[in-house]
């Protein structure tokens, strides 16, 4: 329980409306997309900069934490008020503040949803490419924070290549800016990339400067079946190497295929054992030509059939095959965790082995889809827990597949974070130096450990 | 204890939530309120709170139950089908039950029923508290819609007929031999104010020679007193129309209101055998038009010289079972219409049974939305299937000072028809 003072201040900075200590909301803002709880004491609903930086104050001086949120949809507990005290939604910062056709470039506040934002340049002809599957629901503030990415990464990169400046209120409550609206600047430290994918801990962003792109004129999306996972890995690299930087390239293995078959009575062939979604983006004439070039490139590489969408309704039929994925696997088993390592785009064929090795020892399912393009692999782990052993044996089964994805050169985390999820995971990947580095940064900026405390590093 | 669904029914659905997120991007009263107790993840981890006694039926908890238009438009977005709609009427039943009908939504109860508010709706100037008000029986729908207290006085709504539909027409209108026999459930939108359009149901099924019977007992669908919670009303309705729409053998029940739809079609699934039999058979009018060949009918007219610019709204009853070919169908076929699809065609209108009474102002900010998308569209007219969203429809336009009107999908088909010899 915080002390009825200082909700009353709070009340002061952003107005009774958006302060509430009432137990309905308190339980709506304890959750987020991991499916975890904790109560905060207090939720604030802030609108401008200066409120923003004066709730840090206060809370510093009365040293209550506080967590920042966007839409909650983070799957690794970055949102989540773990210590109780303050949970400062964006979500009605919200607004677009400008569109320069000129320059290519948008400032926004972080409460705006990823889509919207896609939606209002697309209409003037511009593009923003990042695409986290979470893009209709997803702030941008929370994407910066996590720097997410999506299919579209191995052409166009993922959040932070398109941040070029933020406004940030630190954990001590002063309000800084970094880099601005323009291509270049070398003046002092790159703060901006130094806030993406912070995980909210190191500042709150309160205003987004983005690039942006011209958009495509078309896209064309084909379907390939494999006959082996491999078969398919060795067709991104061929792909590659000719020289075409498709816009996306998803794969989907054998497990998960046979998950889709079992619960949307998706007709392919038997001998189909992976699946690559690949996408190509330009001019429309240039399109057609691209398809067939990959199609030739790819076809000796085990192709047991080609798809290409002829009209946009087709492309969105194969589209939906992807997306039918995650609700056909609940159908498998109640419960998942859902990792998202990356490994170098070659390494993937031997991720999968291991992946299938560990899952056969322990005996839980997983499946593997994800972004084949850039080596990040979504390792799900079926389970259900109701089942007693279960939880555990998911839990042994996570680190040997990250120990797996680490011996291959690869990271534990590509797009979803750490959080509280994989904390307690970080020292398998990061060395004590680069780590202390990091902590000392942190309490550096922070000193009484107040901004969105215990994630990323356990206290 | 009611047969429909309790609250702890729901248990397993309810636990079938992800915490996603996903119902953020289509849930319109969050659209309008940016607050997760708002949306379906908020309102169902409310519904769980309260199941495991981790909180009281308290006022907030209330208020947050009551932001929901039971539209379903987050259920069928979301990756695991929480039926939220089902569950958030599961918990209004639950409050009735408690704490009496009259906490849920300020006084709903009030008007079931009580001799001295009906007085006072008769009193109360302006808009549906007409005279003719009296006409309309006490367990229609249209009183937990517009109680006079609670109705604004700058909301447009039509006015209640000073002989409704279904005592203007006979109860049996025959048709050609080989044709089906349908039941027409009108409905109380189209019974008490908009008669036209029952009009132009029933000239629209004798251009097909289809046996129509308009059953004189039939009542309320009791759609409404699902979104205030009233289980016994809602029960009690559909005794009545059961009885009422099965006396003579009919091959469908056909509706022209997507509502009335949804509570026979779906909500009296739950109530046993009989009403399932029921509900299998009911049927909306332009899903029984496209099937009896109507489409092509209309392809063989010839197509008029200067055409209307005419976009459709998707009624949510109808939109999320799955129901936004049919219609479409039809109005592409008329040769009097330009077809314009507009932006966000499937988005709530904002009215959701009682909810716009309570909650007037959200409820017009969803219009307002709607409303600037119809504007956008360049259309003259919004056609849509449901009288509910076409008071809506025209109230939001109306505030947002446009010109478009809105009229039923029917109104439009019958006036492509040829005239009767
Ligand atoms: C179905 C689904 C699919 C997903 N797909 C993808 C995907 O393809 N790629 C991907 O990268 N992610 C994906 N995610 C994860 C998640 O959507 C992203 O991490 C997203 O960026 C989180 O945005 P949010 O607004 O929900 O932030 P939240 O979950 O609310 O917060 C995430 C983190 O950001 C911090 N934060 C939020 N706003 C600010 C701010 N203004 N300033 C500072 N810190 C802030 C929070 O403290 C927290 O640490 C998916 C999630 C779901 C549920
Ligand atoms: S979309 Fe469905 S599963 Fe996801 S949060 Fe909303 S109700 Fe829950
Ligand atoms: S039924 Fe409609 S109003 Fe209610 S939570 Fe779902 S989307 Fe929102």
């Amino acid at each position: 329980m915080l002390d009825s003072r200082i909700i009353d201040q709070l009340r002061q900075i952003v107005g009774k409306d958006q302060v509430s200590a009432e137990k309905a909301d308190l339980i709506c803002y304890s959750y987020d997309a991991t499916q975890q709880k904790f109560m905060p004491d207090v939720v604030v609903h802030p609108q401008t900069s200066e409120q923003i930086s004066r709730i840090m104050r206060l809370a510093n001086t009365e040293k209550v934490p506080v967590f920042p949120r966007g839409a909650g949809s983070g799957f690794t507990g970055g949102s989540l008020p773990t210590k109780g005290g303050i949970v400062l939604t964006t979500e009605r910062m919200d607004k677009i503040l400008e569109i320069d056709e000129e320059n290519l470039v948008a400032v926004v506040q972080p409460g705006v949803v990823t889509e919207q934002f896609q939606i209002a340049v697309e209409k003037v002809g511009l593009f923003y490419p990042p695409d986290p599957a979470s893009l209709k629901f997803s702030t941008l503030g929370g994407n910066v924070a996590e720097c997410a990415g999506g299919p579209r990464c191995v052409k166009y990169g993922v959040t932070k290549d398109y941040i070029l400046g933020l406004e940030v209120v630190t954990p001590t409550g002063d309000i800084i800016t970094t880099g601005g609206p323009t291509m270049k600047g070398v003046v002092g430290y790159d703060l901006t990339k130094l806030m993406c994918g912070s995980e909210g801990t190191l500042g709150i962003v309160t205003r987004i400067v983005i690039k942006l792109l011209p958009l495509p004129e078309a896209k064309k999306t084909m379907l390939v079946l494999f006959d082996s996972i491999d078969g398919a890995a060795r067709a991104v690299s061929a792909i590659v190497r000719n020289k075409i930087i498709p816009t996306t390239l998803e794969f989907m293995d054998g497990r998960t295929l046979d998950c889709v078959k079992q619960a949307t009575g998706l007709q392919v062939p038997d001998a189909a054992r992976a699946v690559l979604i690949i996408e190509v983006d330009g001019d429309r004439e240039f399109l057609d030509k691209q398809a067939r070039r990959i199609a030739d490139i790819i076809q000796p590489l085990g192709v047991v059939e080609t798809r290409i969408a002829e009209t946009p309704e087709e492309s969105e039929a194969l589209w939906q095959i992807r997306r039918s994925v995650s609700a056909s696997l609940r159908k498998v088993n109640p419960d998942k965790y859902n990792e998202d390592i990356c490994v170098p785009r070659s390494k993937v064929p031997e991720m999968i082995r291991k992946v299938d090795e560990i899952s056969d020892r322990y005996g839980v399912p997983i499946v593997n889809f994800g972004h084949a393009g850039d080596g990040n692999i979504h390792v799900n782990i079926m389970i259900d827990k109701k089942i007693p052993g279960e939880q555990e044996k998911a839990e042994k089964a996570i680190k040997e597949v990250f120990e797996g994805a680490l011996a291959l050169g690869g990271t534990m985390s590509g797009e979803h974070g750490i959080g509280i999820a994989k904390a307690p995971y970080i020292p398998l990947e990061i060395t004590p130096e680069t780590a202390l580095y990091m902590k000392t940064l942190k309490k550096a900026l922070d000193p009484n450990n107040i901004l969105n405390p215990g994630k990323i590093f356990l206290d | 204890m009611s047969k429909l669904k309790d609250l702890e029914d729901y248990r397993e659905e309810i636990n079938q939530c992800v915490k996603c997120g996903a119902c953020r991007a289509h849930c319109p009263v969050f659209g309008a309120e940016k607050h997760e107790g708002r949306v379906a993840r908020g309102k169902v981890a409310l519904a769980g709170a309260v199941l495991d006694g981790e909180i009281g039926l308290e006022a907030k908890v209330l208020e947050d139950l009551s932001q929901c238009l039971l539209c379903g438009s987050c259920c069928a977005q979301c990756p695991n089908k929480v039926p939220t709609e089902e569950i958030v009427a599961a918990a209004r039943r639950r409050i009735a039950e408690e704490k009496g009908l009259s906490s849920f939504g300020k006084g709903v109860a009030a008007v079931l029923g009580r001799p001295k508010l009906m007085d006072l709706l008769a009193k109360t100037g302006g808009t549906l508290s007409h005279l003719l008000f009296k006409k309309v029986p006490e367990n229609s729908g249209l009183r937990l819609r517009f109680p006079a207290p609670y109705i604004d006085a700058d909301r447009t709504l039509p006015p209640i007929v000073a002989k409704p539909f279904r005592e203007r027409v006979p109860e049996v209108i025959e048709g050609k031999p080989g044709m089906p026999t349908v039941a027409f459930f009108t409905g109380c939108g189209i019974n008490y104010m908009y008669p036209a359009i029952g009009e132009a149901f029933l000239k629209a099924l004798k251009f097909l020679g289809v046996t129509v019977i308009i059953p004189k007992d039939q009542a309320c669908c009791g759609l409404p007193a699902v979104s205030a919670g009233a289980a016994q009303t809602v029960e009690d309705l559909a005794a009545l129309n059961l009885a009422a729409l099965t006396r003579r053998p009919v091959d469908y029940v056909v509706t022209a209101c997507a509502s009335c739809n949804a509570g026979i079609g779906k909500i009296y699934a739950d109530l046993g055998d009989d009403y399932q039999a029921l509900a299998a058979k009911t049927m909306d009018i332009f899903v029984f038009l496209v099937k009896h060949g109507l489409p092509e009918q209309l392809a063989a007219l010839p197509k008029a010289a200067t055409r209307t610019k005419v976009t459709y709204h998707d009624p949510c009853h109808l939109r999320t079972r799955g129901i936004t070919k049919e219609p479409r169908q039809i109005l592409k076929a008329l040769p009097q219409v330009e077809f314009v699809e507009m932006a966000g065609a499937g988005t709530c209108c904002g009215l959701g049974g009682t909810y716009s009474v309570y909650h007037y102002d959200t409820s017009k900010q969803i219009g307002a939305k709607k409303a600037a998308n119809i504007t956008a569209s360049g259309a003259e007219l919004v056609a849509t299937d449901c009288p509910g969203c076409i008071m809506q429809l025209q109230d939001s336009i109306n505030h947002a000072g446009g010109k478009a009107q809105a009229v039923h999908l029917l109104e439009l088909l019958v006036a492509a028809l040829p005239d009767e010899k």
